[in-house]
């Protein structure tokens, strides 16, 4: 019977994983729904601010500023990385960093120097394996990210930027799709992309304390770092969803593992009985 | 209806009020702003301070802000609310602190590598007992 022991055992082990999975898969299926709402709560900001910069670019169209100018040139290419900060969560920050790697590649091949900057423990540690300048990292955003905890960081790029050591500035996270899907996605941060946004027509326009120019800055600035608070949020939303996914088929795993154990153990008992009975009746047989 | 505008206060956060009223007060950068219905488009930065609105009821709400941008047209005020103090010194520290946390994290670079092989190391000394433990069941037997 030691073998049945040793099955039961097993059994124990893999049911007490099973209770771990499951739990997980039921915390991050009630973190995706929180997730969500921070994201729907943080919509109406960055379309307000696209407005009043499509408002602002129409009021002095001869006055570009820098984050809006197409440069001819591409010295050197900085990257926003958002990951997670744990793991568990499938392949959602390999997806992205593979992505990013064929991305960085190519810039690489065309002698193009990369900057990365980072969020997320994830990021941090998988970047400063590879042959990237990292110019700053952030770790610990945890549930609820607030945009203080990105102005730093960012603020490293858009100096560069400002500076012309960079040139150009990519966002990359995983976007929130549903449940089921997350899809890995490089946005262009800078420059930025026009705003096509012709339903500014009227002929009127804001009087401006103080300066055109001076707001135009603060604007673009504030827009920069909603758009990377919307990628972090994004980002929150799809870890807790491919986390649920993969607690989700571990669970099933698990099941499956005892059911076949379960098997196995009976069969070794049977085994165990049948002998004892043939052992009893040939006792018998011989007295 | 007429004596009424719409007015938003958000943040990249949140969104804080939303609703129509009489009059909303702020502080602007270049001093107190008071802004009825029909009140010539502006757009300016505000201080940190309150955002005072007079709702339909007359009575009053307010939101305290750190900062942020207000743009008024005549039938709607948005209040673009920063959630965090900002000022260039402030936003320096920041960057400076987010630089050196990227040059920790590569002078850690050697022990992060250690703990890896440690752990590699103790994954094949349990293998090993592991191995050693079964090899003497089979012997008793």
């Amino acid at each position: 019977m030691s073998n049945a022991r040793e099955i039961t055992t097993k059994i124990r082990s893999v049911e007490n994983t099973r209770k771990v999975t499951s739990a997980l898969e039921m915390v991050s299926a009630s973190k995706i729904r929180k997730s969500q709402d921070k994201m729907a709560a943080s919509r109406p900001y960055a379309s307000m601010v696209k407005q009043v910069i499509g408002h602002l670019s129409k009021a002095r169209p001869e006055y570009k500023h820098p984050f809006t100018v197409e440069r001819e040139e591409v010295k050197r290419v900085g990257y926003v990385i958002i990951s997670s900060d744990r793991g568990l969560c499938g392949g959602l920050n390999n997806n992205l960093f593979r992505n990013l790697l064929m991305d960085i590649k190519q810039w690489q091949d065309q002698g193009v120097e990369v900057d990365v900057v980072t969020f997320g423990k994830k990021a941090g540690q998988f970047f400063k394996r590879i042959a990237v300048n990292i110019a700053a990292s952030t770790q610990d955003l945890g549930e609820s990210p607030e945009v203080t905890d990105l102005i730093g960081p960012l603020k490293v790029l858009t100096d560069a930027y400002k500076e012309g050591s960079l040139d150009r500035v990519v966002l990359a996270y995983n976007d929130f799709v549903n449940t089921m899907t997350q899809r890995p996605t490089l946005d262009q941060l800078l420059p930025l992309p026009p705003t096509d946004d012709e339903q500014v027509r009227e002929i009127w326009d804001y009087i401006y304390e103080p300066d055109a120019v001076e707001l135009l800055d603060t604007v673009l600035t504030r827009y920069l770092e909603s758009l990377v608070y919307q990628g972090v949020l994004e980002n929150l939303a799809s870890e807790h969803a491919a986390r649920m996914i993969a607690m989700k088929n571990a669970s099933d795993n698990a099941s499956s593992l005892i059911d076949d154990l379960k098997l196995v153990y009976n069969k070794a008992r049977q085994a165990a009985i049948t002998q004892e009975i043939s052992e009893i009746v040939s006792g018998a047989a011989a007295v | 209806m007429a004596n009424t505008i719409h007015c938003d206060i958000v943040s990249a956060e949140e969104s804080i009020f939303s609703g129509a009223v009489k009059m909303v007060f702020a502080t602007g950068e270049m001093g107190e702003l008071g802004i009825a219905p029909r009140h010539t488009p502006l757009l300016t930065r505000l201080k940190p301070g309150q955002v005072r609105v007079q709702l339909e009821t007359d009575e009053e709400a307010f939101y305290y802000v750190s900062g942020g941008l207000i743009e008024v047209q005549p039938h709607m005020v948005t209040v673009l609310a920063d959630t965090a103090i900002r000022a260039n010194d402030l936003d320096e520290a920041a960057a400076q602190k987010a630089k050196e946390e990227a040059e920790k994290a590569l002078a850690d670079r050697a022990t992060d590598v250690e703990v890896a092989e440690a752990q590699a190391k103790l994954a094949e000394a349990m293998a090993q007992i592991a191995a050693l433990e079964r090899l003497r069941n089979i012997r008793k037997r």
